[in-house]
């Protein structure tokens, strides 16, 4: 049975969060409004982070995710003059991607989910581990040699190359 | 525990301080009269009529702007645990960090060569 | 400690009079959040006053001087008169979210106050992450532009939003940037632990380029002078809350006064050490008083400049971002972070024991200004060449223009 105390409580507010903004996303006309769907469902994730004690990552969340990439949507969405006055939400694309998204959460549960944290899991009855890493152990493996430097050097790399190709895409037609 | 109750103020926070724009505004909305007509109401665009749709298409350079921003602060936010951790760390790591931050100014020199920064 | 019962420890005086431990511990968390957050409101109403006084004075005038003793009631007045005025939603608003955004645009602000430092002893919540929560928590400003904007349906309003966010989104750049200095002078990312790191030394000296930076790019986000091209009162009136009236309205410009305010409590955190000052660990209380004169220093400084300088142009403000104050963060990043390994390397850096004397702080912030003024003074010298280049095309343009065309006869002024 689960314990209903603070941080169940936090957790199902946090789901509902998610859950709403998600369906809000895919089932309103409005494009900005599933923008705004969208960053209550990505604000829930925050809630998420923190609730696992990964704090600076639901920093990054809202500071990334609503603060800059919920943005960009928008002007996307500003850029392209004839996806606003979309009024047919409801296309031949709707039930293909309902059956494709309703198999990978079937997916997802009997492969994932149930097999590590079902009943005869293997973390049914372990509890998280009381050593929680803080944000300068992560500071510390995002250079060390023997851990994710290379990846960390990657991301900085593949970031760099993000924003060029962005750019010579954006700026091809002129 | 205790580490979760600062995020439980934190919590509480959120849910209490949209509370102290709202009740002024419903007060707002009892006490200041409610006389709607149709030229109160429309667009305000400095008195000229207002032509077609207020859904005007944005030029593309907003865009580019707001990926430039987005790539600047992913870049920013993974230094953070680097500048963090900066007291315990070894020439190799500050190595690794320095070259994070050349690769940085490389996406500048390169989006303020292209032009990406200029103002259209 | 003590027997009366004060805010620091209501918990035990509850339980004392046989309340139920949860039930206690969330009154007091409910108390706590509502005194925090009370505090910036209360405040807001005082500094309008303030703000139009110190305007009027820089500008030979006497500012509001009728309500109350030296119009200290004028702000109280103004929220009255707010209070009464009608309320209208333009035609084809989307009602909900036009609702939404002022509430956005005022509880943003606020929330940026639950992890201010006040004192050694309080503080809302003293997270390990303060830093990336107030630029997080900032970062919601974006979101109540776009609201704002696009729900008025007016073509001004979403340009305004647009022109608003590019400016947003641009200077939260060298603004980060900025901020990464502190953390790594601090080793940390909490607000309290970074006023404790400052007691031997404030950050200003160790960081002074970081310290203007960050405060020039706040001035950006916070839409204040120079800066303030998207509301621009004596052109074009207000930018995305332009169909906004009554006290949602209200709501837009008290939230932007809190915001001017808030980020000069922080630059008095962050860089100006603070709640410390002598005696501040006998009497907690003191530091309030500390932190208060810290903020009211940077907070006139910001009013000043609102009421001297120009505004600036768009063009000019993005590349004042982009081509100045974002390479010099990146390259003060990398001198700082260079300077701190040279000190430590060397042994100048102050013993772990040490850190809050200012005496063993010394060495390195002496290494570490001087690296500033070099830096401070290649830029000076930078921007002078590049002065003398623009001048001199430009004067050889205007030669060239003159052997073409005819000189203005006599008496007939020059224009361009």
């Amino acid at each position: 049975m689960i314990e209903l105390n603070v941080q169940t409580i936090a957790f199902l507010v946090f789901a509902l969060f998610i859950l709403g903004g998600g369906l809000g996303v895919v089932t309103t006309r409005n494009l900005i409004h599933a923008t705004l769907y969208l960053i209550l469902s990505l604000f829930g994730v925050a809630g998420f982070f923190v609730l696992l004690s990964a704090p600076f990552l639901a920093a990054v969340q809202v500071l990334v995710y609503i603060g800059a990439i919920a943005i960009l949507i928008i002007f996307a969405v500003m850029l392209t003059r004839s996806m606003t006055q979309l009024r047919q939400v409801y296309n031949h694309q709707w039930t293909a991607s309902a059956v494709v998204s309703g198999l990978l959460f079937a997916l997802l549960v009997v492969g994932v989910i149930l097999p590590v944290w079902g009943i005869n899991g293997a973390q049914a009855v372990e509890t998280v581990s009381e050593v929680v890493a803080d944000t300068v152990d992560l500071g510390k493996a995002l250079v060390d040699r023997n851990q994710y430097v290379l990846p960390f050097e990657v991301a900085s790399l593949l970031l760099t190359a993000a924003m060029i190709g962005a750019i010579v895409i954006a700026r091809d037609d002129e | 525990m205790a580490v979760l109750n600062e995020w439980a103020f934190i919590g509480v926070f959120f849910a209490v301080a949209w509370v102290f724009p709202v009740l002024p505004i419903l007060g707002a909305r009892i006490l200041a009269p409610h006389k709607p007509n149709p030229l109160k109401q429309s667009t305000y665009e400095c008195g000229v009529e207002t032509v077609g749709d207020t859904w005007v298409q944005f030029k593309v350079q907003y865009y580019i702007y707001g990926l430039v921003f987005l790539v600047f602060d992913v870049e920013i936010v993974l230094l953070f645990p680097w500048a963090l951790a900066y007291n315990q760390l070894d020439l190799f790591a500050f190595g690794a960090g320095f070259l994070f931050i050349f690769l940085l100014a490389d996406a500048l020199i390169y989006a303020w060569r292209k032009g990406a920064l200029e103002w259209l | 400690m003590e027997d009366v019962c004060s805010i620091n420890n209501l918990v035990r005086c509850l339980l004392d009079g046989g309340m139920d431990a949860g039930l206690a511990n969330f009154i007091t968390l409910l108390l706590g959040v509502v005194l925090v957050a009370a505090l910036p409101l209360v405040t807001v109403i005082f500094l309008i006053w303030v703000e139009r006084k110190v305007a009027a004075r820089v500008q030979d005038r006497i500012g509001p001087n009728r309500v109350g003793p030296f119009g200290l009631l004028q702000s109280v007045a103004d929220a009255l008169k707010l209070l009464t005025k009608e309320d209208i939603t333009p035609m084809g608003a989307d009602k909900f979210i036009y609702n939404l955004a002022p509430i956005i645009a005022f509880a943003s602000i606020v929330l940026i106050w639950a992890v201010i430092p006040f004192t050694p002893l309080h503080i809302g919540a003293d997270l390990s992450i303060g830093i990336l929560y107030f630029m997080a928590v900032g970062s919601i400003a974006t979101v109540k532009v776009m609201v704002a904007g696009w729900s008025s349906n007016n073509k001004y309003a979403l340009l305004g939003a647009f022109r608003t966010i590019a400016q947003l989104l641009s200077y939260e750049v060298p603004l980060v940037l900025a901020l990464i200095v502190p953390v790594m002078l601090a080793g940390t990312m909490s607000m309290q632990a970074m006023t404790v790191a400052q007691q031997g030394m404030w950050f200003i000296f160790m960081a002074p380029v970081a310290a203007v930076i960050f405060f020039i790019a706040n001035l950006a986000e916070v839409g204040r002078a120079p800066f303030d091209l998207l509301e621009a009162e004596s052109e074009i009136i207000a930018g995305y809350n332009i169909e906004y009236s009554g006290f949602k309205f209200g709501m837009f410009m008290a939230g932007e006064f809190m915001h001017a305010f808030t980020v000069c409590v922080l630059m008095a955190v962050i860089f100006l050490g603070g709640w410390s000052g002598p005696f501040v660990h006998e009497v907690p209380l003191l530091g309030f008083v500390y932190l208060g004169l810290k903020t009211a220093f940077v907070y006139i400084i910001m009013l000043v400049l609102r009421s001297t300088v120009p505004r600036v142009r768009i063009d000019q403000l993005m590349a004042f971002n982009w081509k100045f104050l974002v390479p010099i963060s990146i390259v003060n990043l990398l001198l700082t972070a260079f300077l701190l390994y040279i000190v430590r390397a060397l042994g100048l850096a102050p013993a772990p024991n040490q850190a809050t004397d200012f005496v063993a702080n010394l060495p390195q912030t002496i290494v570490l200004f001087v690296g500033n003024l070099a830096l401070v003074g290649v830029i000076v010298s930078m921007i002078r060449s590049q002065g003398r280049r623009q001048r001199l095309a430009d004067e050889a343009r205007l030669a060239e223009s003159e052997t073409e065309e005819p000189a203005l006869p006599a008496g007939v002024p020059a224009g361009d």
